[in-house]
């Protein structure tokens, strides 16, 4: 079996004992969570550091989920499996538990934390697309405190965030707005493989018109995309397949897959059509029961 | 009490196993106690002390010349014991080792470099962390050299030329081989109503057994001894290749090859990394253990598959099959590493005439070489029956296709019948029993075949994709005959030997291994058939060189007919014996004693018996014996088998396709499976279920790709998939039972009866859920993307 | 560096490298070879063991994270001579063939059946979906593992018991 190049393991009981051990050790040193993407990675000898800094340990402090009025706050530490376990999580945003049922696999899910999905941006990361959709935002600790940045300024481009040397992600807020619903739903060759495309989407009705919508899309491109212009054609029309095909045809349009052995490039414009049709379809459905 | 469950339902019952058939019946597994406590004894598992741990570095590059490799940097490492190159291999003679095709392979590169992957050099150091680290410290530089991937390319006159180790080697190509006869199949063509021809392209795929390859070898300098504990199918045909590669004498190598996790034909080859471990061993004269990651294991062993075959067929406007053509093109990578009798270097491709009556046949193959691993038959292929059986099982479809048929009526007017058996096919193989008609009828019951039809033209007006596909397959397995059939020359018998003890437990040793079989149970239940010693009181040993009769090792679905025939017969061998004694403890003639399971009985006088454990205290005990009788219960053989055994079956899957993301679910499969005589039906439903899973994987999912540079895009799990429990539906198995005439007890291999029957019966299933866009064919895998693809209409080979 | 987790429910002790996979020092340092490895990217399963009461795959949790916490492996299920209702079951249905994924298997269906006391075949079937077995089809460990909820809830019968489902 691969193993790991040699490191020196740190473990660490708080947030400002791991950004401190970030400060003095600098890029040679790595936090990991649930490890279920970062020690293949080591193991494969694709990243090499020199120091792993194991915050696993700050599960009791960064492992929850907090519905407040208006947001909901989630600790970074918070495991898949809580994720989809949770039902204050699922009845606020449905797409979790979607989302949730088809990443990796239910031992994984035991493990991979919220952060370290989002920390790892791999573009095909089905948490990311969801956090995109939801428009979350990341709460980034650092010697100097806290900073809260969009999803979109955390996604910096494939593998990269925004996340600095000396700075750990802690939290990702998620604004909750009245009327809303979401859905996601991913096409994969196989269960537990990446997605060949996942789309979700998040809308919010206002009597019988969408007051707005948002559609994320993983695999597709070189982050996991949100797309704006679907938001423009939806806000205040009534729901319905003739919006959701031209919401799919952005959505296609929008997207820039690659060919690879997942699919072909056509195949992967072809599904961000479909199932960008398919999420919106069933987050209106689920908003409209809320509703009535 | 339930021994097997017949065929009359949808879900296989099972039962609690509180009867304890002795002999043939379903009964649970003797070896199962130690497994499921995690005491089960696998090659990684063994800790010697003092052991080293081997590590091997492998090529980038497909194709390259070897210019210079620096080990100095790795041997200084401090945990590091050894390092080794090909060019210190080379010195000893050792650099290049027989393939089971007569080929040869490099152990480590000397020249060149032939295939992403290949061995360069080795590492032995004190714990296996410090061998991975001290791959990192060499440092080899390549001359890149343009390489073949494409096996359409490799035979043209400007490819270069890998295989120029071998002297005057001009070009790639491997071995030419037909079969049947080329003049009376084309005047059968030429006169047919009606000839279908598809391009069907099997892609090279990967047994992937969970247990990786590996091995401890331990060479004791004073007595001169080598022991291998190895991941091997075959102990026996190691040791004797490892005796004329090392130059050990044989009877100072002992391979053992301990609880094997599977094998599928992965572990036939011999390897590479086992004869680095064994090199390791003797200069360092410490144990040394070797086992490959699983990148290694993908990228590197054994694959199968990767044939790209014409198939044309030949029929009446009446759909009777008149005969069939096949042109094949097979990627033997870099080094002919496949395993099959030598007469048949494309395995047993010959029984490609399927299950049907037809006038005339031929075939014509052309193997090249290409800068891919080496390999060729694995996977559960039954020596490329699997090849063979799609080939036709596709083909028919897409006759049945053109004439507007249902697949299963045409099948059934084209099957061979009852009375023509043994069945001489085209291609002159001898199909020994078979009764193909009821076996299909039954699997199109327990499916309610028509019913599907009709939910199948309900659904088509609604728009849904739902697909029925049927195969019928013919396999030809126990390999086999010495007289036809032997590997490098060693004859494909196998020794079997039984002893009882004085007490009349038993002891039987036999040369096959055991990768998941269940060997332990079925064989003791075959001795206890035929003595009447509960199975319970028979051991089973096996896969110690040492320990056990020479023979040929598991692969083929050859255990049970070759090697299960064997122990039935010294059975029956220590049975003779028995009765002589018997006949001397009853003071009758032996024409008047009966066998009756586990006891000999006076005729006539049910009182005055004695049984097997009676005979076997007699037979070591105090008082003569009768004239010309030795003392002791034991007896040895060597089973020559008469012919193949063709277990056949019947199969139907039923597929839903999800029109918007083309993504195919399995919802049923019914397999209905003929192996002859069934010794344990619980075991065989396993067989069959694993390799009906294997189909999925393969039809679906798997596949080992490569760039047009020659690396492998399938080198972990994460990129080779195989089929996880929700990719599969719970199998729906029935069974009829056709004896073998010429087997001992009659019974026939079923080990890879699935894995051949099932991957047409799916494809054939998506192929008719896509009917109403005008597929006929699509290739394997049939991936979402390329079912999408093959709706617009352009299915696409996958190579 | 020095680890000390609980392991079976016994404590111990080893002086480690910080790299060292859990798998392998379960494996080579404490010799419980139940547990093994079959992939190198946590994709096969047959590494599974519990950490503090979850399975895990314990070639992609580092032995160092364990220390403190509580491992249990395969050569824990067995408790005073008597078989884990999850082994018999195995043992019962054809659960396993060549053995190599059966330990992880069984780790995660005692974890399912401890949450989950009458799984439906689909809860069994995705709660084992991050497993491969490359010999059985899955569909006897689906019922090795109903044949252990039966066996515990006591429902089981003892002559046929149908895989009903």
């Amino acid at each position: 079996m691969q193993v790991p190049a040699p490191f020196e393991y740190q473990r660490v009981h708080s947030v400002g004992e791991a950004i401190a051990l970030l400060d003095r050790l600098g890029d040679t040193a790595r936090l990991v969570a649930g490890g279920h993407s970062l020690i293949p990675m080591m193991k494969l000898r694709l990243a090499n550091f020199e120091y792993l800094i194991d915050i696993n340990e700050l599960h009791h402090q960064l492992g929850y989920i907090r519905v407040e009025s208006g947001l909901i706050r989630i600790g970074a530490m918070t495991r898949h499996r809580e994720l989809l376990e949770s039902d204050e999580l699922a009845a606020a945003f449905p797409i979790f538990r979607d989302a949730e049922r088809v990443i990796a696999d239910p031992v994984v899910r035991n493990r991979g934390t919220l952060g370290g999905s989002l920390c790892q941006a791999d573009p095909s990361e089905d948490l990311s697309a969801v956090c995109t959709t939801l428009g979350a935002s990341c709460v980034i600790q650092g010697l100097d405190g806290e900073r809260v940045v969009s999803m979109e300024d955390f996604h910096r481009g494939p593998y990269e965030t925004a996340v600095g040397d000396a700075e750990m992600l802690t939290e990702v807020r998620f604004p909750v707005r009245p009327g809303g619903s979401s859905a996601y739903e991913k096409v994969e060759r196989r269960a537990g493989d990446w997605a060949v495309v996942s789309a979700g989407a998040a809308v919010w009705l206002d009597g019988g018109s969408i007051a707005d919508a948002r559609v994320g899309l993983a695999a597709v491109g070189p982050n996991t995309a949100g797309i704006p212009g679907i938001a423009d054609i939806m806000r205040g029309r009534a729901p319905g397949e003739e919006l959701y095909a031209r919401a799919g045809q952005i959505a296609a349009e929008a997207c820039s897959p690659v060919t690879d052995r997942r699919g072909s490039a056509e195949y992967k414009r072809h599904l961000a059509r479909e199932l960008t049709v398919r999420v919106l379809r069933r987050a209106v459905a689920r908003a409209g029961r809320q509703e009535a | 009490m339930t021994t097997t469950v017949p065929a009359d339902g949808h879900r296989t019952a099972f039962v609690d196993n509180d009867q304890k058939p002795c002999g043939h019946g379903r009964m649970l597994r003797k070896e199962d106690p130690r497994f499921v406590r995690g005491k089960g004894r696998y090659v990684d598992d063994l800790q010697l002390p003092g052991m080293l741990h081997l590590a091997i570095l492998r090529s980038p590059l497909a194709h390259a010349r070897l210019l210079s490799v620096d080990t100095s940097l790795a041997e200084a490492h401090p945990k590091v014991r050894l390092v080794v190159t090909g060019a210190m291999l080379a010195e000893k003679g050792l650099a290049w080792m027989p393939t089971l095709s007569g080929d040869v392979q490099a152990v480590l590169a000397t020249d060149k470099v032939r295939f992403q992957g290949q061995e360069v050099a080795f590492v032995v150091a004190e714990d296996r962390y410090a061998a991975r680290d001290a791959l990192e410290l060499i440092d080899v530089e390549y001359e890149p050299l343009d390489p073949v991937i494409d096996v359409r390319t490799a035979l043209a006159p400007d490819a270069p030329v890998i295989r120029d180790d071998l002297e005057g080697k001009q070009d790639n190509h491997c071995f030419d081989w037909e079969t049947g006869d080329a003049a009376e199949t084309d005047a059968v063509f030429a006169r047919a109503d009606v000839v279908v021809k598809e391009d069907i392209v099997y892609p090279r795929v990967h047994p992937a057994p969970m247990e990786t390859c590996g091995a401890v070898a331990d060479y004791d300098a004073v007595d001169g001894k080598l022991t291998l504990w190895s991941t091997t199918q075959a102990p026996h045909a190691h040791r004797t290749l490892y005796a004329i590669v090392a130059g050990l004498p044989e009877h100072k190598i002992r391979v053992v090859s301990p609880d094997i996790g599977g094998g599928f034909g992965n572990k036939v080859p011999i390897y590479p990394g086992y004869v680095c471990a064994i090199v390791g061993s003797l200069l360092t004269g410490k144990p040394v253990k070797w086992m490959e990651d699983r990148s290694e294991n993908l990228i590197t062993t054994g694959f199968a598959r990767d044939y790209i075959m014409r198939g044309e067929i030949a029929a009446t406007r009446e759909g009777k099959i008149l005969a069939v053509r096949t042109h094949v093109l097979a990627d033997h990578g870099a080094f002919n590493g496949t395993a099959a009798p030598v007469k048949y270097p494309a395995g047993f491709f010959g029984v490609f005439t399927g299950s049907y009556d037809i006038e005339a046949a031929y075939c014509k193959m052309t193997a090249a070489y290409t800068n891919k691993a080496p390999g060729g038959v694995a996977y559960a292929c039954s020596f490329r029956i699997t090849e063979a059986v799609y080939l036709i099982e596709r083909i028919v479809d897409c006759l049945a296709y053109e004439l507007g048929v249902d697949p299963v009526e045409l099948r059934m007017k084209n099957l061979i019948r009852p009375e023509q058996f043994p069945y001489r096919t085209k291609t002159g193989w001898v199909y020994d029993s078979g009764n193909y008609a009821p076996t299909m009828e039954l699997a199109t019951q327990l499916a309610g075949y028509a019913e599907l039809r009709a939910e199948q033209a309900e659904k088509r007006v609604r728009g849904e994709l739902m697909g029925i596909g049927v195969s019928f397959f013919t396999e030809a397995v126990g390999a086999g005959p010495r007289k036809d059939m032997d590997i490098l020359g060693l004859g494909m018998a196998d020794g079997c030997e039984l002893r009882v003890h004085p007490t009349g437990k038993a002891v039987v040793r036999l040369s096959v291994q055991s990768q998941g079989q269940g060997h332990e149970t079925t064989f003791a239940q075959i001795v206890a058939e035929e003595l009447g010693i509960p199975p319970q009181d028979i051991e089973v040993v096996h896969g110690d060189t040492d320990q056990t009769p020479f023979g040929l090792g598991t692969y083929g679905s050859r255990s049970t007919p070759v090697s299960g025939a064997a122990a039935a017969l010294v059975a029956r061998k220590v049975r003779d014996k028995a009765r002589l004694i018997a006949s001397s403890m009853l003071e009758v003639s032996v024409a008047d004693l009966e066998w009756e399971k586990g006891s000999f009985r006076v005729a006539g006088d049910p009182k005055a018996s004695v049984t097997i454990q009676d005979i076997a205290m007699r037979a070591h005990g105090a008082g003569d014996l009768p004239d010309g009788v030795e003392g002791g219960l034991e007896a040895q053989i060597c089973y020559n088998p008469e012919n193949l055994t063709y277990p056949h079956g019947a199969y139907i899957c039923v597929v839903d396709i999800d029109p918007g993301t083309a993504k195919v679910t399995v919802r049923r499969f019914v397999a209905v499976d003929d192996c002859g005589t069934r010794i344990n039906p619980m075991i065989i439903e396993g067989q069959v279920h694993g390799g009906l899973t294997d189909g999925v994987g393969m039809a679906l999912m798997e596949m080992i790709a490569f760039d047009e540079d020659g690396n492998c895009l399938s080198g972990s799990l994460m990129d080779y998939l195989i089929p996880t429990s929700l990719e599969v539906p719970d199998w729906e198995t029935g069974f009829t039972v056709t004896p073998s005439p010429h087997h001992p007890i009659g019974a026939k291999g079923v080990g890879e009866s699935a894995t051949v029957g099932s991957p047409p019966a799916i494809v054939n299933a998506v192929v008719d859920a896509l009917k109403p866009f005008g597929v006929r064919h699509a290739d394997m895998p049939l991936t979402p993307s390329r079912v999408w693809e093959a709706m617009q209409g352009r299915p696409t080979p996958p190579i | 560096m020095q680890v000390t987790m609980n392991v079976n429910g016994e404590e111990v002790s080893r002086e480690i490298e910080g790299r060292l996979l859990l798998v392998h020092f379960l494996r080579d340092h404490l010799r419980l070879t139940g547990t093994h490895w079959g992939c190198d990217t946590s994709n096969c399963g047959t590494c599974v063991v519990w950490l503090d009461g979850e399975p895990v795959k314990s070639c992609t949790v580092l032995a160092a994270m364990a220390g403190g916490h509580e491992v249990r492996t395969v050569e824990g299920m067995e408790q005073d001579g008597e078989l884990d209702a999850v082994q018999k079951g195995f043992v019962e249905c054809h659960g396993l063939q060549c053995g190599f994924c059966t330990p992880g298997m069984m780790m995660t269906a005692r974890a399912l059946l401890d949450r989950n006391p009458d799984p439906s075949e689909q809860e069994i079937r995705e709660a084992i979906s991050g497993q491969i077995c490359r010999c059985t089809g899955y569909a006897t460990i689906v019922r090795s593992i109903r044949w252990a909820a039966a066996e515990e809830a006591g429902t089981r019968t003892t002559a046929t018991e149908a895989s009903t489902s």
